[in-house]
């Protein structure tokens, strides 16, 4: 298990360098280099983007740019934003709450009532609660993410006038507003842009977790159970779903991009202040330092997903742990 | 004497897209207190489903017909559902089924799916189901049992998981065991002492045991009365002794020529022509026709269970003429 | 009947993918036959007076500068389905090529090339395409069209790779060897059509994820450059009028949606229809 789990380790490493590499090339097989394009959004002299340019390395051969870059990198330096002209990694960590605030409520709905309805289409296989549960499902993927954010925040905060519209914090509640009165605005702000994401992607885990369920529920033990006289509650949730978890687990892994992802719309929607409004205004300011930086902490997360996916899996089923 | 467990007229059919397909189609026979019946066939005649409908546990989209009549004493078990099916299952019928390899659950150690069954019967504490278990792990021939319960099904070789199933078939003291081919996954060195072990549980408990299988050769010397299936029906059915000395249909003759024999005058062993057709193929009439050397003039009807002696029937037009 | 014609046999079979089919049938004849029936997606005939209701003249209305919306709908259905077309065939066929070869080659081959698809597939699409495209003063449509296409073929490999490593050993390329076949003729001619199953799956719902990901980018200001007519940069147009003239992008939103929702129906009825276990 330990050797496992370095390998494990190991290669999740391996695989952020090989795309952190990936990511230094890809910036420069785009058409000149990342600061040319800077003076037709800003009033900026050509001197000043000399300045930049130096101050970046872009004047260094490739060797030695690549090389600045993966030892920064290894350091956490992602160097300086030029729209704020503060370090990338410092922004990052300001924005990360918020993201991870918004993206956490995501995967705590998608974990608990994705799981849950996938549970109940399998077991009610082929009834109509399946059936408009698919569909359901199946339309909230298919909607742009960002239009259907627009809609819901022009129906709640225009027409219904029940929740605000953008942002996390009401302006007018003074900095001196108790714990309870800023958890509340904090979480009111929060329902939209959680309910938008949640919506366009909990088809991807209920439909996992309904095709796992069915397999699970065919399986000979199954049988066995109910043969035994127990709950058919116990059958559902402790014999087959405790093996139909570990499909959902592998799933884990490959969710965190669509996340990732659907943050970067549904956060510009509604001016959330996490990574993905971050990353969106990055590309409005052709800030390059903070997009690359805002991609390599994807990334990570993308990996670290796949590596926690992999434990998880690791401490349920007992033939992996004893292997 | 009114018998311990009653099959009348059992139909199970499934849809397709084909139209409805019976694989059970009219099957009745009876279990006394404390006997064993056999029941035959080769695979797909429809005598694992008959034992799946006996506790309720024909898969979907199966359906067991309204009129067909299953009593265990005065309980009509298939009008039981809920809390009264749960009652029965485990507790008063247990059933062990065919494959050891997948009729466990992979992620719960042995002790735990064992006293599952004593706890879902008994009110007793989890150390007592746990001690239980412990002496039904020894009863089944496990050695070193205490340190048995804490394993995991795939620990365990292929015999070891079948004496498991056997212990948790038994853990809520079962008057009727129903075993499904329950040495058909195993090795035949296995095969014996899994038998073996049934035997010697049988006569300890006076259990009734409904041994589904397709092998003659296990039958002899442990099964009281014999039933052979064919497509879905019972087509001859006798005392096993009578049977042996007397196999009247042309099937179960068909299915004795082509088991070698130790004892008699050696001759060739000689199949039965032809595969035993789909439920979608079966012939008007009597099924086995296509197959039959004798082919009675009447068999384009289908012949009803015809007495050929004293408690010994078939479904076969031969009988006509030999009372 | 060769395999593919008894898979879309079997799609047709199914309710979901009937639906499918014809949805996408309809998106496909409106965008051809568009242009013929329909005023020009690009004419502004009363630029005064933009942003009307839908009307008779005007089924699905008018955007903001007067240009009809179903004649752009129609319009952006040729663009958004045919950028979809091309860059998914390209993902498909780049990604079936590295697969084939990874997988037949084996070894050294094999572990970079995967490495390599591991590493990009840890970095969330989206990003990618930000990186690529964040930097052009107008995006042409030749680049954004293949900067899809090439940032979308690495699950393909590695699905192609699995499906050649399953068969690489198996007895009937074991006798094509035998019988001389050269390394390309095993890989085209037996390994490859036993992939085509789930290649057409991959096809169908990478054509939905495809024409998100263009309205996604679009709302970013990162998608097909106006005036040239996609649904996504559509929605992107009439953001400000959303409210006023909710039609300018009610109905491009209603496509996209559609659309998308009769290429998951196809993808996932042909997974059935491939794999009867999963249905």
């Amino acid at each position: 298990m330990g050797r496992w789990l370095a390998a494990r380790v190991a290669h999740a490493i391996v695989t952020l360098a090989v795309a952190a590499t990936l990511l230094f090339f890809l910036m420069r097989i785009v058409p000149g280099d990342p600061l040319s394009r800077l003076s037709d959004d800003r009033p900026i002299s050509p001197r000043e983007i000399a300045r930049l340019r130096e101050r970046y390395g872009l004047d260094q051969p490739l060797g030695r740019q690549y090389a600045a870059f993966l030892s920064g990198t290894a350091r956490g330096d992602l160097g300086v934003s030029i729209e704020f002209g503060r370090p990338v990694t410092r922004l990052i960590a300001e924005r990360l709450p918020a993201t991870l605030l918004l993206g956490g409520t995501v995967l705590l709905l998608n974990f608990t009532l994705g799981l849950w309805l996938g549970v109940r289409q399998a077991v009610r296989r082929g009834g109509a609660t399946d059936r408009w549960l698919e569909i359901a499902s199946l339309a909230g993927y298919s909607v742009p993410s960002f239009w259907l954010g627009l809609l819901l925040a022009w129906l709640a905060a225009t027409r219904w006038r029940i929740l605000p519209s953008g942002g996390m914090h009401d302006v007018l509640l003074g900095p001196d507003a108790g714990m309870v009165p800023v958890t509340i605005d904090v979480l009111r702000h929060l329902v939209l842009p959680a309910l938008t994401l949640s919506l366009v992607s909990i088809a991807a885990t209920m439909r996992y977790q309904r095709t796992a369920m069915l397999e699970a529920l065919a399986l000979p033990f199954v049988q066995t159970a109910r043969a035994k006289g127990i709950a058919e509650r116990r059958v559902v949730w402790h014999h087959a779903w405790r093996n139909a978890l570990f499909p959902v687990i592998t799933l884990f892994g490959l969710w965190l991009p669509i996340l990732v992802t659907g943050s970067v719309f549904v956060e510009q929607v509604f001016a959330w202040p996490g990574l993905g409004s971050l990353a969106a205004g990055a590309v409005g300011g052709r800030d390059y330092p903070l997009l690359m930086g805002t991609a390599l902490l994807a990334s990570a997360l993308v990996v670290a997903g796949g590596l926690i996916a992999d434990l998880l899996y690791a401490l349920l089923d007992p033939r992996v742990r004893h292997a | 004497m009114t018998p311990l467990l009653e099959v009348r007229d059992l139909r199970i059919s499934f849809p397709t897209g084909g139209g409805r397909i019976t694989p059970v189609d009219g099957v009745s026979f009876a279990l006394e207190r404390g006997r064993t019946l056999a029941l035959v066939g080769e695979s797909g005649c429809g005598k694992s489903l008959t034992s799946l409908a006996v506790l309720q546990l024909v898969p979907a989209p199966g359906v067991i017909d309204p009129s067909s009549r299953i009593r265990l004493g005065d309980t009509d078990l298939l009008a039981l559902r809920g809390e009264a099916l749960r009652e029965v299952r485990g507790r008063r019928i247990g059933m062990i089924f065919q494959d050891p390899m997948t009729s466990l659950n992979p992620v719960f150690t042995v002790g735990d799916q064992i006293a599952e069954g004593i706890l879902a019967h008994f009110d007793v504490p989890r150390r007592e189901a746990m001690a239980r278990a412990e002496r039904l792990v020894g009863e089944v021939g496990i050695g070193d049992a205490k340190a048995r319960l804490t394993a995991y099904p795939h620990q365990l070789s292929g015999g070891m998981r079948q004496r498991v199933m056997i212990a948790i078939a038994l853990a809520a003291e079962p008057e009727i065991l129903i075993a499904d081919e329950p040495t058909t996954a195993l090795d035949v060195t296995v095969q014996a002492q899994i038998l073996e072990v049934l035997d010697g549980l049988r006569e300890s408990r006076g259990m009734a045991v409904l041994l589904i299988t397709h092998d003659l050769g296990i039958v002899a010397g442990r099964a009281d009365r014999v039933a052979v299936m064919y497509a879905g029906q019972i087509v001859e059915e006798a005392p096993t002794a009578e049977l042996f000395e007397r196999p009247s249909h042309p099937y179960t003759q068909g299915l004795f020529a082509s088991v070698p024999r130790l004892e008699g005058p050696l001759s060739r062993l000689t199949p039965i022509r032809g595969t035993v057709p789909p439920p979608t193929a079966w012939p008007a009439g009597c099924r086995f026709r296509p197959r039959c050397p004798i082919v009675h003039p009447r068999s384009e009807t289908m012949p009803p269970l015809l007495d050929v002696g004293p408690d010994h029937r078939m479904r076969c037009w031969l009988a006509e003429g030999e009372t | 009947m060769s395999p593919a014609g008894a898979l879309l046999r079997a799609v047709w079979r199914r309710m979901s993918g009937r639906i499918g089919v014809v949805v996408l049938a309809a998106m496909i004849t409106g965008a051809v036959a568009g242009p013929f029936v329909l005023p020009s997606p690009i004419a502004q005939p009363d630029i005064e007076h933009g942003g009307r209701p839908p009307s008779l003249a005007h089924p699905m209305g008018t955007d903001q500068l007067s240009r009809d919306v179903l004649a752009r709908v129609a319009g952006g259905a040729r663009v958004s389905l045919s950028v979809a077309a091309i860059a998914v065939a390209m993902s498909i066929g780049v990604g079936a090529l590295v697969g084939l070869f990874a997988g037949y080659k084996g070894g050294a081959v094999d572990a970079v090339a995967m490495r390599l698809v591991d590493a990009a597939l840890a970095i969330p699409r989206l990003f990618l395409l930000l990186l690529l495209l964040a930097l052009w003063e107008r995006i042409p449509l030749v680049v954004f069209i293949v900067a899809v296409g090439a940032t979308g073929w690495f699950g393909t490999s590695r699905l192609v790779r699995g499906e050649v490593l399953r068969l690489r050993e198996s007895e009937y390329v074991a006798a094509a060897r035998a019988l001389g076949g050269g390394g390309g003729r095993i890989m085209f001619r037996h390994l490859l059509p036993n992939a085509i199953g789930p290649l057409l799956v991959a096809a169908t719902l990478g054509v939905g994820d495809v024409i998100l990901l263009e309205a996604g980018l679009s709302f970013l200001g990162l998608g097909i450059q106006p005036p040239t007519p996609s649904w996504g940069g559509m929605i992107f147009d009439a953001r400000e009028v959303l409210v006023t003239a909710p039609w300018a992008s009610v109905f491009p939103a209603l496509a996209i949606t559609l659309t998308v929702l009769a290429a998951n129906l196809i993808g996932d009825a042909l997974r059935d229809a491939a794999d009867p276990r999963s249905a």
